[in-house]
């Protein structure tokens, strides 16, 4: 495992991540302010460290119940903050940016967290940052391509020749500052489907793979197709680290979960989706075959070492804090991964624990 | 309680027909204690899709999406044009989400100038509303040309049939919900 920086035999590495939304307390239809969200961002990424946890990213979105537009400088603030934990952005809309002002960025918070910094880079599910940000749908695809190849292109060369139609050629060009190791991991994030997953393939890229909902076997599927494509184009599948990203929530028991989080989930759908989580599909999450990681600490450790098994992942990061989770709730959250979910995993899965 | 909202959606911007067939359903709803909303596909300026998701269109193309995707009830009227729907009502499924009738009730109303597209409802509309995961009312209306006269349906049997579906139609709205609610009260969360 050379790409990214992950050791052999260390184990799945456990992650938080946010998109960043903004949203009212479902009972209450009381939102804070998006002063105390973003502080609060911030300060789960300090509990989160404190507790153990390997990672944690921030996403951006321009839309309406959502507060981490300039996730970079969220990141920044959660590198000033931290001293151990990984970070990460869940994820960058490359599409609509300039790819040598996102690389200027993250080197930059490579360099505040002394290298613990990486970039996950999306093409959005909503596409209203397009008309925010200046740019036409109708090039959706080719943007996305162009972009994201030039920004791996940047991360590879330090004097960078290119030429693209999104944006102005660049002749000799040095992107500064350089991150600590001189490299930062690059991932392409993936939706649930094989097409998108083989894409991440054909170049040999690491693949960021969120999970809604539905049956973890599903999602081995696109992981199988990530790499049978990657082989295929020549790229060797061991060298390639995946990660998992989806729904999470623990509590004393599982019933306590699903009551605790369920309301947050399909409310907060509601308002940034249009439709709610089927309450059915959510009641599957009892269910160590579902990919939904609510459950008390004991169900979502079986839960995540099954996926472990069948995805053979490097790290799963989860997503406990949609739709107005409060501060109380989410540090519960994370004592209980720290306390007892951590644990089990790390022994279960680091090379030898079997021995 | 919340009212049960219905809406009427008459899905062609060509002719009379339908619409003249919709005003009779939303008449028929008077008998019910139900929030109806017409929308007539005439009265709106509505975008082709894009692929963006419906909650990032604006204007006329968001009321008409919203307006939908917050009915428990969608009462379809449709005419028949080339042996098929209209464009214009296809738009607004191709406007709307992949599941977006889950958990709604769907019926149809179809207007034709010849009983020999009688089919097209059960061959080419169910099929659409069928993925997109609605229940359908099991039996439709089909109305021809000579069943009208000057924006008038004149034929007793269709006012019949139209107040069977209505009245069908929200008995099995009112029953899946019913059921739906007991299903996830076994949850418990």
């Amino acid at each position: 495992m050379d790409k990214g920086r992950f050791k052999s035999g260390q184990g799945l590495e456990f992650g938080l991540y946010t998109l960043g939304d903004h949203l009212p307390h479902p009972e209450t239809g009381e939102r804070i302010s998006a002063k105390q969200r973003i502080q609060e961002i911030i300060e789960v990424a300090k509990l989160a460290e404190q507790a153990g946890i390997d990672f944690i990213s921030v996403g951006e979105s321009h839309q309406d119940y959502f507060a981490t537009q300039a996730h970079t400088v969220v990141l920044g603030a959660i590198a000033q903050a931290t001293e151990k934990i990984k970070i990460g952005s869940s994820s960058t809309i490359i599409s609509t940016l300039d790819p040598v002002r996102v690389y200027e960025d993250f080197s930059t918070i490579d360099l505040i967290s002394e290298g613990r910094t990486e970039i996950i880079a999306g093409r959005a599910s909503r596409i209203g940052l397009y008309d925010l940000l200046g740019y036409d749908l109708h090039d959706y695809e080719e943007l996305y391509e162009e972009k994201f190849e030039l920004l791996r292109k940047i991360n590879e060369e330090e004097v960078v020749n290119w030429s693209g139609n999104f944006r102005k050629s660049l002749k000799d060009a040095k992107v500064l500052p350089r991150p600590l190791e001189g490299k930062l991991p690059i991932w392409r994030a993936v939706g649930g489907t094989p097409a998108s997953a083989m894409k991440a393939g054909y170049a040999g890229v690491p693949m960021f793979l969120a999970h809604l909902g539905g049956a973890a076997s599903h999602f081995k599927g696109t992981i199988d197709a990530y790499r049978e494509t990657a082989k295929a184009n020549g790229h060797d599948p061991d060298s390639l680290p995946i990660a998992t990203a989806g729904f999470f929530y623990t509590a004393e028991t599982t019933q306590q979960a699903q009551r605790e989080y369920y309301p947050h989930i399909n409310e907060g759908m509601k308002l940034t989706n249009g439709r709610g989580f089927p309450k059915q599909q959510f009641a599957q999450s009892a269910d160590i075959r579902s990919v939904v990681n609510v459950g008390s600490p004991q169900q979502i450790i079986e839960k995540i070492l099954y996926q472990h098994e069948l995805f053979g992942h490097q790290r799963y990061i989860g997503q406990m804090d949609f739709g107005g989770v409060t501060m109380a709730q989410l540090r519960k959250n994370i004592e209980l991964i720290g306390t007892e979910i951590l644990p089990a995993i790390r022994k279960y899965t680091s090379k030898g624990h079997d021995e | 309680m919340n009212k049960m909202n219905v809406v009427v959606l008459s899905g062609s911007t060509v002719g009379s027909k339908t619409r003249t067939a919709m005003n009779q359903v939303m008449e028929k709803l008077d008998k019910h204690t139900v929030d109806a909303t017409l929308i007539d596909l005439a009265d709106y300026t509505i975008q082709w899709s894009d692929g963006r998701h419906y909650l990032d269109y604006d204007g006329d193309t968001k009321y008409v999406t919203q307006t939908i995707m917050d009915a428990d009830v969608l009462l379809i009227g449709t005419p028949v044009f080339q042996a098929s729907i209209p464009g214009t009502l296809k738009n607004v499924f191709d406007l709307l989400p992949e599941r977006a009738f889950e958990h709604k009730t769907v019926s149809v109303v179809m207007t034709a100038g010849s009983s020999k597209h009688y089919l097209i409802v059960d061959q080419q509309l169910k099929p659409i509303l069928n993925y997109m995961k609605a229940h359908i009312t099991q039996s439709f209306v089909f109305v021809e040309e000579k069943d009208f006269l000057n924006k008038q349906i004149i034929n007793d049997d269709i006012h019949f049939r139209l107040q069977d579906l209505v009245d069908d139609t929200l008995l099995l709205s009112e029953t899946l919900k019913q059921l739906r609610e007991q299903k996830e009260a076994e949850f418990d969360f």
